[in-house]
């Protein structure tokens, strides 16, 4: 059987459960007393191991198993959460991880056997003075053994020559098992299940007879259990215990033949009583095979060889697809209206109106389906965020600093291509917040601020736009020094300085020139990378402020577009030209009276409500041919980026029209104020402005 | 690229004919390497972009791909396209680009052979032009200047 097509699943569902294995030891961390954390953990673990098991990773499996034995030593009280144990287990997390990533270039697990996380873990059972008693109990929890006879065996009846077998074994000193195993009830490929019982038993045994036959197990001909008869030199304990690492089996119970055939009759049984940890442990398996019934088919090594890596999956919730489905039926029954209504022989006008209802039909359905395509292409922000805690914790240790992560709006979705591109921007900025905003534990006190620090990441949606802060309650950004250092640097000459904002110094930050130089970390506490971050913010389309406040601490927003293909705009014309403008940076569209234009610096600026705002004539901007209108209103197109505006001046509005946005291709120059082209319903094409790169 | 330019080459060295399409522009003939021509299209309405090379005229629309559009008049530094009926727009595609040149009229497709086309001396042509034309083919007592598509595309 090859698994190699459940592997996507596998890798989807690791990652899930390590990433819950994660929140629940911060959790732990936080509340070492939490039982339901516990048993999350032990479940996560256990899952893990189950999964990487049926895959055929076995160090993945071996390290996963003694992680588990920590846990359940944890569970029954035996030993204490303390800080060093959850670093040990979050090494534990680290090296899952990178087996998983591993799995997920080559399909194959590495060689790393991490054997010094499995000894540190050993050693804490150990340390608790109970490893001799834990291993025991773990034997004893797998394959507790009680007797009770009257087991029934499937009918199972031996053949003459099987018989000779098992009495040629009997006089080797061998063992023969009767074994009945019984799968899950809710198990849902049962057969693989069995196929892998007989697997794992290779090796440890053979198995001379099975009721049904292996065949019509291997066509799920068996109702949820199935009998063994088996010779192997182990002992029942370890036998039962191999088909029982099989998840899914519920349970594996049988006797010893101890007598030669011809003369059958007493023999020693065994079975289960299951204790109460079994129980336990089942009733757990059974929660996640019912949550997750997708990946337990997954069985057996891994396809051999090399073969490519495992490509991107987006799990998409079914409704949506059904939302999608739906909107398709009626787009076909849009356009049929639109058949029937040009083939109709009535009056023109009547005609005409059913076109027009027909139009805004497909209008309706065009846009909806729009909508639920984007929706499937949109992941929570979660998904990229749920690893901070995580990191906060390390550095909060690394650089000896307390501090404390806050998070809100991880629901929040964004585009799948800019979720896979905004984590490294954001783990820096936090970085930066946790290294260089925080001032140390003394500086704190002596400024009245709690000795522990905080950094806040918000997301929410603003509008077309998401947007993502970055806060502490640190030291803020010295603004003097930064000035002095890009003086001293020639970034910038003391004339400029002078005339500079504060916010224009700080947005020096975001300079590369600033950052690679030299560390700005000793002036400022701010600097290495920003750069990077901003051009790869301005990459997916978005963009990045700073606010701060020296000595209370600074805000980093990013502003990111909800998506990126198709968007709403206005369209504009400016002389015989149309522009389309996006309706996310546009905040109003007012009629100024050219005797309202006031100059400022020999520019043209507006007051509008309390604020002055600098026009922008998109004529002179874009070069449009032919001479301006010669108007006493003029219709100025308000856009905003941030709290920054400015007014476009156009000649005439046309409307809102959603768009699809297109490239120019790559050897043509386009200047950064054009963001693409789009076709209009004419089949002419128009240009999209960047607002952003005007305001 | 260079491997086109190869390709070129040795298509011209060894291959026994190659086909042109054969452009006029202004009072010239010009030659188009075939191989390189997706689609010949009427002249269209062509968006203008602002504060792109003088030479890019804007783009169309092409079965809903934008398409950027060349003047080879202004590129080769002559006068400016003056549009008639005759006009056309020669969709290239070299590598997966693809870009529109503006031409005054499509003649007729040739085939030249390797004796036919004598290498482009470059000190007998016109300065602007001379980077773009790869030799001059002869096919019926008329000169031919075969352009060359990947540096005219190219270089800005």
């Amino acid at each position: 059987m090859d698994v190699s097509q459940y592997l996507e699943i596998f890798i989807d569902e690791s990652n899930e459960h390590l990433q819950n294995l994660s929140d629940q030891l911060m959790v732990l961390e936080k509340e070492p007393d939490n039982n339901d954390t516990i048993n999350e953990i032990f479940r996560a673990a256990h899952s893990l191991k189950g999964m990487a098991g049926t895959m055929g990773y076995k160090r993945m499996q071996n390290l996963t198993h003694d992680m588990e034995n920590v846990f359940s030593e944890v569970r029954n009280g035996n030993m204490s959460v303390n800080s060093e144990l959850v670093d040990v287990l979050f090494q534990c997390l680290d090296a899952l991880e990178n087996y998983v990533s591993n799995i997920q270039q080559n399909q194959d697990e590495g060689t790393d056997d991490n054997e010094p996380i499995i000894k540190a873990l050993n050693a804490f059972i150990a340390s608790e003075g109970k490893e001799q008693e834990s291993s025991d109990k773990a034997e004893h929890s797998s394959d507790s053994e009680a007797i009770t006879p009257d087991i029934d065996y499937n009918g199972i009846v031996l053949a003459d020559f099987e018989k000779n077998a098992v009495n040629e074994a009997l006089k080797k000193n061998l063992h023969i098992y009767k074994i009945r195993v019984t799968v899950e009830e809710n198990c849902i490929l049962k057969a693989a299940r069995a196929f892998l019982v007989f697997k794992n038993l290779e090796g440890h045994c053979d198995v001379i007879k099975s009721e049904p036959s292996v065949q019509d197990i291997e066509d799920e001909k068996f109702d949820f259990d199935f009998s063994l008869v088996v010779i192997s030199s182990e002992s029942f304990g370890e036998i039962t215990k191999i088909i029982k690492s099989v998840s899914e089996i519920k349970d594996a119970v049988g006797e010893e033949i101890k007598t030669p055939f011809a003369e059958e009759a007493h023999t020693e049984h065994h079975d289960e009583i299951k204790d109460e940890k079994k129980v336990d442990k089942d009733s757990k398996e059974v929660t996640v095979a019912d949550k997750k019934p997708a990946p337990s088919p997954s069985k057996q090594a891994a396809a051999s060889g090399k073969t490519k890596p495992v490509g991107h999956t987006v799990r998409v919730d079914i409704e949506k697809l059904d939302v999608l489905m739906n909107l398709v039926s009626e787009l076909i029954i849009a356009k049929n209206g639109l058949v029937s209504a040009s083939s109709s022989e009535d009056t023109d006008v009547s005609v005409n109106q059913t076109f027009n209802e027909q139009i805004e039909y497909l209008e309706r359905v065009t846009t909806n389906l729009h909508e639920s395509v984007m929706k499937v292409r949109m992941m929570p922000i979660e998904s990229v965020v749920s690893k901070f805690p995580r990191m906060i914790r390390d550095l909060s240790k690394k650089l000896n600093k307390k501090m404390e992560l806050y998070m809100s709006g991880e629901d929040t979705e964004l585009d799948r291509t800019v979720i896979d591109e905004i984590g490294d921007p954001l783990m820096h900025l936090l970085r930066n917040s946790a290294d260089h905003g925080l001032e140390s534990a003394e500086v704190r006190k002596e400024r009245g601020k709690p000795e522990v620090g905080s950094i806040f990441l918000d997301a929410y949606q603003d509008g077309n736009n998401v947007a993502i802060e970055v806060r502490d309650d640190g030291n803020g950004i010295d603004v003097d020094r930064v000035r002095n250092k890009a003086i001293e640097k020639g970034t910038i000459t003391e004339e400029q300085a002078a005339s500079m904002s504060d916010k224009d110094i700080v947005d020096l930050l975001f300079k590369p020139s600033f950052s690679t130089a030299e560390k700005i970390t000793d002036v400022s506490g701010r600097g290495v990378g920003l750069d990077v971050v901003k051009s790869k913010i301005e990459a997916l389309g978005g963009d990045i402020e700073v606010k701060t406040t020296y000595g209370e601490g600074s805000t980093f927003i990013i502003r990111l577009p909800l998506t990126l293909a198709i968007i709403q705009a206005l369209m504009v014309k400016v002389g015989d030209e149309k522009f389309a403008i996006s309706l996310g940076s546009i905040q109003t569209i007012e009629d100024i009276n050219v005797n309202e234009i006031k100059y400022v610096h020999a520019k043209e600026v507006i007051h509008l409500r309390g604020s002055v705002i600098p026009l922008i004539r998109l004529r002179d901007l874009l070069d449009v041919p032919g001479e301006p209108l010669e108007q006493e209103n003029i219709t100025v197109v308000i856009v905003s980026k941030g709290d920054k505006q400015a007014g476009l001046v156009v000649d005439s509005l046309i409307g809102q029209m959603e768009i699809v946005i297109k490239s120019l291709g790559k050897y043509i120059n386009i200047n950064k104020m054009i963001s693409g082209a789009t076709i209009l319903g004419d089949g002419s094409v128009a240009l999209i402005i960047d607002a952003n790169t005007l305001v | 690229m260079e491997e086109v330019k190869a390709l070129e080459k040795n298509e011209e060295n060894n291959a026994v004919a190659v086909q042109y399409i054969v452009v006029k522009i202004g009072n010239e003939q010009y030659g188009i390497n075939i191989q390189y021509i997706d689609n010949i299209v009427r002249n269209q309405r062509i968006t203008r972009v602002p504060k792109s090379q003088h030479y890019y005229k804007g783009v169309i629309n092409l079965r809903g791909e934008i398409v950027p559009v060349m003047s080879v008049r202004l590129k080769l530094g002559l006068e400016d396209d003056d549009y008639t009926d005759k006009t056309r727009i020669i969709i290239l595609k070299v590598d997966t680009a693809t870009i529109g040149v503006i031409v005054d009229q499509v003649k007729e497709v040739v085939t030249l052979e390797n004796k036919d086309v004598e290498k482009a001396n470059k000190t007998t042509l016109d300065e602007a032009a001379s980077g773009y034309i790869s030799g001059i083919g002869k096919s019926k007592d008329e000169l031919i200047s075969l352009l060359d598509i990947v540096s005219l595309i190219e270089e800005g």
